[in-house]
């Protein structure tokens, strides 16, 4: 089973199983290592970086299941060069990953606990480990809801799996856009304003949070109206990861490097640094 | 005969208020359902009625000429929908139309604004549950204009 590679600065071969295609610029790869060992074990939250040979290397969160470890699973908007090339790669075809790295979400804390889970377009997609795996020890948690945005019907991401989540009886699942044109039946407003309807006990109360960073700041002043603790609002941050090991600097956040100290963080730990305009 | 104080005093908008502005503001109420594809407000259309949710789902739009009906916001239970019935000229800005089957108080806005002229204690009352409506629904719109998910 692949885990810490030996050296975490040497990419492993990974071929490409299977690529879908979330929206008109977002895929999906189902990958499993080349040399064929059994598996890839990572922490949900937690990133790797993907090397397309002879383009780049950048960071992509981890955005299968934690529990089967027999593929490992990324999805990647294509906006830059290195991200287009891992959008095009073919069935067969191979990538080199490092990882996995950096802090996962606190899902081993979260027994006895109310969940929310927040994301914002991409978002969706480093978070959805946390749901697979706080569903598939569902009894363990008190209320646990999912609330989800995107731009427009046509960005939302993993439509079929919201869809199923959303038949299930033990999981509250809001999806909202910002806009939409008249066939869509679903609804329309910004996250934080879904927070108002959201249920659960705000002193036992832990929220995971990833989307872009006004969505995210808008959204933790929500939670911190509605009285939960910020020591219990976690934020997925983002930032220009390059070694993955906090050796570079690349990620520095004031005191933190978001690749080895995050990229999940408690809002308190980050607070300064998060509204610290041109940081 | 039914009273409507228990359903008024149960909605979000109206919570805290006094026994005797809930009997006050029953006076102007009554209770509608909209079927599914039924408008609640037409843009242009005389302000005459807002509406407290108290069921169902509805969406507020604007129409293009060209692409038809556009979605900006979706109300539900609890919420409350037209927010500038009390500025002249009295006509809607939008449409507001049922996703589903929905239940809702409607207001009568000219009993009401003649209730709120003789009691300028429910005025401020009614006044500051709108003024926290329209500071949320700033918020969000400025949120929207902000393309949280631009590329």
């Amino acid at each position: 089973m692949l885990n810490a590679l030996a050296d975490p600065m040497l990419p492993a071969p990974f071929r490409v199983l299977k690529v879908n295609r979330e929206t008109g610029d977002t895929f999906t790869l189902t990958l499993a290592p080349a040399a064929g060992e059994p598996g890839f074990r990572f922490a949900p939250g937690q990133f790797n970086m993907l090397y397309v040979f002879g383009v780049g290397e950048i960071p992509i969160s981890i955005s299968g299941d934690p529990d089967q470890p027999e593929t490992l699973v990324h999805t990647v908007r294509a906006v830059g060069a290195v991200s287009r090339a891992i959008c095009g790669l073919k069935r067969g075809e191979t990538l080199g990953v490092r990882g996995p790295f950096g802090v996962p979400w606190p899902v081993t804390k979260a027994p006895g606990w109310d969940v929310l889970v927040i994301a914002g377009g991409l978002g969706l997609a480093p978070v959805r480990p946390a749901v697979y795996h706080l569903l598939a020890r569902r009894p363990q948690f008190g209320n646990l809801e999912l609330i989800y945005g995107a731009r427009t019907p046509e960005d939302l991401v993993f439509r079929q799996e919201l869809m199923h989540w959303r038949g299930r009886f033990d999981f509250r699942v809001h999806v909202t856009v910002d806009t939409a044109k008249g066939d869509w039946r679903g609804n329309v407003g910004v996250v934080p304003n879904l927070i108002s309807r959201a249920r659960f006990d705000s002193e036992h109360t832990m929220a995971l949070i990833c989307g872009p960073g006004v969505m995210m700041r808008f959204t933790v002043q929500e939670l911190l109206n509605r009285g939960v603790k910020m020591e219990n609002i976690y934020v997925s941050l983002e930032r220009n990861m390059k070694c993955g090991l906090g050796l570079c600097g690349h990620c520095q956040l004031g005191p933190v490097f978001v690749c080895k100290d995050g990229p999940v963080f408690s809002y308190d730990r980050v607070r300064d640094w998060f509204l610290l305009r041109e940081v | 005969m039914e009273t409507l104080e228990p359903i008024l005093a149960a909605h979000p908008f109206l919570q805290g208020l006094d026994s005797r502005h809930l009997k006050i503001i029953a006076e102007c109420a009554a209770k509608v359902n909209f079927n599914a594809g039924e408008f609640l407000l037409r843009e242009q259309e005389e302000a005459a009625r807002f509406y407290l949710i108290n069921s169902g789902q509805v969406s507020v739009e604007i129409f293009r000429a060209r692409g038809g009906p556009i979605t900006i916001a979706t109300l539900v239970e609890g919420e409350a929908l037209g927010w500038l019935w009390f500025e002249k000229p009295y006509h809607w800005h939008f449409d507001a139309r049922a996703v589903h089957l929905t239940r809702v108080l409607a207001l009568d806005v000219k009993a009401l604004m003649q209730r709120c002229e003789q009691d300028h204690e429910l005025g401020y009352a009614l006044m500051k549950r709108y003024a926290h409506l329209l500071a949320v629904q700033f918020r969000v719109t400025i949120l929207q204009l902000v393309d949280f998910y631009g590329k």
